[in-house]
């Protein structure tokens, strides 16, 4: 067949018509698509306006070298344990306190004579959040109950929340990290991760899913970890943070962490 | 055409040998076995109907996995009005399908699909044997 240009150019516009046609038809069917609206909140879960934990040094304290919420942490966590500090996968841990409150471990200050005491560390939840704001797939991010969360799912491993965090919150997992757990052991209701993904402490928003306690708040027979609603005037943590004078990480950063600390 | 005694005999030859898996398949093979799947013994059905499972399984487990990590959502109201724990690990594993290598990993390993969920989420049966 021998095509003059006006053929051409009616068969030219006759197929961009065409190819047009498929995606509107498609849109039209609907297609099969997961319905999103038949899903619905966890009854019994507990909930809050802002998380927040308190944490009673002063209690904590009296047991030295009590490990319990570290080692409860780990087992409803799968923490893998490495010897090598540099892989090192930390949820909750202690540092001294000259470390952890610099500005409190001045000679003439109150609280200078608690410098080698340790003190708990974990993700502060901080109110606002640099991690979350330097994520670039925003694998961080934070709930409207104030927790600051990782989807392990959209983690590249870039690490820019761990350069942000200026509390050491962080972990990278240099290596895989089941060589680091004994599988058979592992807690099935909760992954491991995977090599090249970062990981830190979530106020076990799955356990508050099913209306328990944070792993560690249970695991301490001092009660030294306490955990609840800020917002909430009649909650024990809002009442201990009236009552006591207590202390935050770093309060000059404005990052406004939500783990306060009773030291005296 | 220059040689050609010699290209065309050689185009045949190696259009022979280029369709000869084609060829010696359709007439003497016998195909792919097709996957054979370990159903559980005491369920009859699935969360959905099995048509559409087959089809959207991977779709409603990213979707689970938006809703339960993202919007802390995690029950499912299934078409039937059924309620499920939205877990891979919970539901999916432990309370039905057990052994996950005579189930998922048969199928996808037919269709040559590779996964990463396992490699955070954990099979408990499987790890003890």
């Amino acid at each position: 067949m021998r095509a003059d240009r006006r053929t051409f150019m009616k068969i030219a516009g006759l197929t961009v018509v065409g190819l047009s046609l498929r995606p509107t038809v498609d849109a039209l069917a609907g297609g099969e698509q997961v319905e999103s609206a038949n899903q619905t909140a966890p009854t019994g879960a507990l909930t809050a306006k802002r998380w927040a934990m308190v944490v009673d040094e002063t209690k904590c304290w009296k047991d030295s070298g009590c490990t319990d919420c570290i080692e409860a942490c780990r087992k409803a966590h799968n923490i893998p344990t490495f010897d090598d500090p540099k892989s090192e996968i930390k949820w909750i841990w202690t540092e001294q306190f000259e470390e952890v409150f610099p500005e409190q471990a001045q000679r003439l200050v109150a609280t200078a004579s608690l410098a080698g005491k340790p003190v708990t560390l974990l993700c502060n939840h901080c109110q606002n959040p640099p991690c979350v704001k330097v994520c670039p797939t925003q694998a961080t991010f934070q709930r409207a109950d104030g927790i600051v969360m990782m989807d392990e799912h959209r983690c590249i491993g870039c690490r820019y929340c761990m350069v942000a965090c200026p509390f050491g919150a962080r972990s990278f997992n240099f290596r895989d990290p089941r060589t680091g757990l004994d599988l058979s052991k592992a807690n099935p209701d909760f992954p491991t991760r995977t090599r090249g993904v970062v990981e830190k402490c979530n106020f076990c928003v799955e356990r508050l899913a099913k209306g328990q306690m944070p792993a560690c708040v249970d695991a301490c027979e001092e009660k030294a970890l306490v955990f609840g609603d800020v917002e909430d005037r009649n909650s024990e943590v809002r009442k201990l943070l009236e009552a006591r004078l207590s202390l935050v990480r770093r309060p000059e950063l404005g990052t406004e962490p939500q783990v306060y600390y009773i030291v005296s | 055409m220059y040689d050609g005694g010699k290209i065309i005999p050689g185009l045949v030859v190696f259009v022979a040998l280029a369709l000869a898996p084609m060829l010696l398949g359709a007439t003497l093979g016998q195909g792919a076995t097709k996957p054979q799947l370990t159903l559980p013994a005491d369920e009859k059905s699935c969360i959905e109907s099995t048509d559409y499972m087959r089809a959207n399984h991977m779709q409603l487990l990213v979707a689970w996995r938006d809703q339960v990590v993202r919007d802390g959502q995690r029950t499912y109201v299934a078409s039937d009005g059924k309620e499920y724990e939205m877990s891979l690990t919970g539901t999916c594993i432990q309370q039905c399908h057990t052994k996950k290598s005579e189930f998922c990993d048969r199928c996808h390993d037919y269709a040559s699909v590779s996964l990463n969920c396992w490699s955070c989420h954990v099979v408990p049966e499987e790890q003890k044997g």
